[in-house]
């Protein structure tokens, strides 16, 4: 056996945009205990096919096996695993932040403007703040207004794809 | 042509070339049952649902066609589930289709409602929801295409009752046309490059061994692996599924391998230096502790699912595609390699002489008895009576590991048996399959007292087509591999494994218009046997009653390496553990 390095891994899959599909998927990771950090689906320029992005934890025979899995279903077209090439990796934050002062206003507003994040929702006493970028920028930001007291937050989990550059845009299935 | 639902399934399945369905009717397939009669297909009505599908999957196992089977929604869809999951564990083909309410009722409880395609997703290799009529010539080819091809599996068809109650066009020569699945497209052949590697690997290795799979068996490759096996002078091991691959008693083959397994056929394995997978699947009854399984070999495995390949068990040399094509290619390249360094030949005869001489010092055994049957008796003699060439069905336990080590079988699909899910119940119903499917051969189901008592009411549905299978219960009045563990690793403790109230199984079975006989003494067997022979237009069952606390040994302890099996007592010798 390999050596066990666990380590976050982005896969791809393109899938028949039909009902069952996508709980296929789903199904294939949780029946065999897999667990997945984050699954995103939507269409593709042809919108018979849907692009799902997932992240999971796992080593590298694990991820093999699922990756192999994936494959196996008669739904999947293509499955890439990209955790190691040339990506455009983007995931969408959108926090409600407690701004009841004015000196939180600003500081809200300060980071907004370092992050390239937008205000795009005002209360009394909040601020709703959007943000799209990376995974470490996004974790970054967080981590700057978590003392400033984050009421409610979402994040899609990330969507990629394979940088235009690296040529190739998906392998075939097999 | 304008056709309802009802009628377009049943032209598909026509054009399918479907001879044969096991099925069971209800509210919910009515449209279809209602046209059944005006076809040519001819529909065995079975006692259970769970008949129903092991009977297709028997049919499919001996045929190597597409096994069909219906039923109606609600209860009978889930009544199928068991059935679907032993086709699709052992990778046959089976194609189920089920009723379900209307789509508009879809979702609502209904009465007999069930989301049938949620529930079977993963017990099928695919499963279609058909929401539209026009839409289900389609499903059909495709449901027909994908249980056959690559690996073969279990595609469940679910159909809303008014699919099949709306009428759309249906054209045979659109039918005829090949499926178009865009995003399913199995790989058959084998990698050039690849293929050469292994041929060199074999040609190089000292002490190889090939192990077998149910995988040879479906792809048809079984002569070109004995041939592989002469060819280079490599001994063969098989896995339940792939017994009947090879001649059970060529002279390089030495048995089946894994917790029931030979002495010779685990050590091999556990001694060789490359073990050549061919469409097996390192399942843990076979491969014991993993990290000891044929722990100093290089590994080449070939399999149609690239999925099983390295999934246990790392693989130097991994080939994804059809065991019959790949061999196609492989053999001329060890051939070439042979012919190019003979001495290799050498180091062969003297490894299979290590493995022969394994052989003789550890062969299968029982202690003989002229008092009490023996169970492995009566499988020696069912082989002896029938000449090794009846189909064997089985059901789950005991008697079914003996089959697998004391019928010599001679010719691929001779045995079906439930090897991946290891259903009780299956014998019975697959035996009907199996002589719907083989009327020329003589079909026997081996089962036991408890797995008997699990389907034992499809004895009607061979009693109503005149389907003359044979039963031997093998009864112990335990649930005898249960008890056997419980002995081994419970001290004894015999929980909830007594079968003592029986019923009477010859009168059960002269009740429901079979045959039945009852033999208790060793000299009887063989004479019951030859009578239960002569028996052809209806089914026969025979009550066994054998030793009660016989084991099956060899024996490797769940978790267990190869090597370290329990051996039989070999009467004097009485080699209780031979590592
Ligand atoms: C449906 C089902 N339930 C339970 C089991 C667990 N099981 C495996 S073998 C066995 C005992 C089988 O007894 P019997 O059919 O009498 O055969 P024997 O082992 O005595 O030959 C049981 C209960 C199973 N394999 N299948």
């Amino acid at each position: 056996m390999e050596k066990k390095e666990y380590r976050k891994h982005v896969i791809s899959v393109l899938v028949e945009n039909q009902p069952g599909a996508l709980a296929r998927i789903i199904e294939l990771f949780s029946s065999r205990g897999y667990n997945i950090e984050s699954l995103n689906v939507g269409q593709t320029e042809d919108p018979t096919i849907s692009r799902i992005t997932m992240v999971a934890k796992g080593d590298e025979h694990t991820i093999e096996q699922i990756v192999k899995q994936l494959r196996r279903l008669i739904d999947v077209f293509k499955v890439r695993n990209l955790t190691d090439k040339k990506k455009l990796d983007r995931e969408l934050l959108i926090v409600r932040l407690n701004v009841e002062t004015a000196e939180k206003k600003e500081e809200v507003k300060r980071l907004v403007d370092i992050f390239g994040a937008q205000i795009v929702d005002v209360s009394q006493d909040t601020y709703t703040v959007e943000l799209t970028g990376d995974e470490d920028q996004i974790d970054a930001f967080l981590q700057l207004i978590k003392p400033l007291g984050i009421r409610e937050m979402a994040r899609t989990g990330r969507v990629a794809m394979v940088r235009a550059l690296q040529g190739d845009t998906f392998e075939d299935k097999h | 042509m304008k056709l309802s639902g009802a009628e377009i399934l049943l032209e598909a399945l026509r054009l399918e070339g479907v001879e044969k369905i096991f099925g069971y009717p209800g509210g919910a397939v009515l449209d279809i049952y209602d046209r059944l009669p005006f076809t040519n297909l001819q529909h065995y009505l079975t006692r259970h649902e769970q008949g129903a599908a092991h009977a297709a999957d028997g049919y499919a196992r001996v045929t190597g066609k597409v096994g069909v089977c219906f039923a109606t929604s609600g209860p009978g869809a889930t009544n199928l589930v068991t059935g679907l999951a032993t086709a699709q564990i052992d990778s046959v083909p089976v194609v189920a289709f089920t009723g379900n309410v209307p789509t508009f009722m879809i979702g609502n409880d209904a009465f007999q409602e069930v989301d049938t395609v949620g529930v079977t997703r993963p017990i099928t290799k695919h499963n279609f929801l058909v929401k539209d009529v026009k839409d289900l010539a389609d499903t059909v080819k495709k449901a027909f295409y994908i249980a056959k091809t690559g690996r073969p599996g279990v595609v469940l068809v679910d159909l809303p009752k008014d699919v099949t109650r709306e009428i759309a066009d249906f054209f045979e020569e659109e039918y005829k046309a090949p499926p178009q699945i865009r995003s399913y497209k199995p790989v058959l052949k084998g990698h050039p490059g690849q293929i050469k590697k292994a041929a060199k690997a074999i040609a190089s290795a000292e002490r190889p061994v090939l192990y077998i799979g149910g995988g040879v068996v479906s792809s048809g490759a079984s002569d070109l692996v004995v041939k592989l096996a002469e060819v280079a002078q490599i001994p063969m091991v098989a896995t339940l599924m792939g017994l009947t691959a090879v001649p059970g008693k060529h002279p390089q083959f030495f048995g089946m391998l894994g917790m029931h397994g030979t002495y010779a056929a685990n050590m091999a394995v556990s001694e060789c230096d490359l073990l050549i997978a061919i469409g097996a699947r390192f399942d843990d009854r076979v491969t014991g502790k993993l990290s000891e399984f044929a722990k100093n070999a290089k590994v080449i495995h070939i399999d149609v699912d690239s999925a099983e390949i390295g999934k246990n068990k790392p693989v130097d040399i991994p080939i994804v595609g059809d065991a019959k094509l790949i061999l196609e290619e492989l053999l001329p390249e060890v051939e070439k390699q042979v012919s190019k360094n003979r001495e290799f030949l050498v180091s062969r005869e003297k490894w299979l002489m290590k493995i022969r001489s394994w052989a003789d010092r550890y062969p299968l055994y029982y202690e003989p008895n002229d008092r009490v049957i023996k169970p492995q008796f009566v499988i020696e003699k069912i082989c002896e009576v029938t000449n090794g060439d009846a189909i064997i069905t089985t059901d789950v336990g005991q008697h079914q590991m003996w089959v697998a080590q004391y019928y010599k079988f001679r010719f691929p699909r001779q045995l079906v048996t439930s090897g991946g899910l290891g259903t009780m119940g299956f014998g019975v119903p697959a035996a009907i399959g199996a002589k719907v499917g083989r009327p020329d051969k003589i079909v026997f189901c081996v089962s036991g007292d408890g797995s008997f008592q699990m389907n034992m009411q499809e004895i009607v549905t061979a009693v109503q087509y005149s389907i003359p299978i044979k039963v031997a219960i093998i009864n112990n009045g335990f649930l005898g591999m249960v008890r056997q563990w419980q002995g081994i690793f419970y001290n004894k403790n015999y929980s909830q494994v007594h079968m003592d109230v029986q019923p009477d199984f010859v009168k059960l079975v002269e009740a429901m218009g079979g045959v039945g006989f009852r033999v208790e003494r060793p000299q009887d067997v063989e004479k019951v046997l030859k009578e239960a022979m002569t028996i052809n237009d209806r089914p026969v069952v025979i009550d066994f009653v054998v030793d009660r606390e016989e084991d099956v040994f060899p024996m490797v302890p769940p978790g267990g390496s190869l090597k370290e099996m329990i051996l039989p007592k070999y009467g004097k010798k009485s080699l209780e553990k031979a590592v």
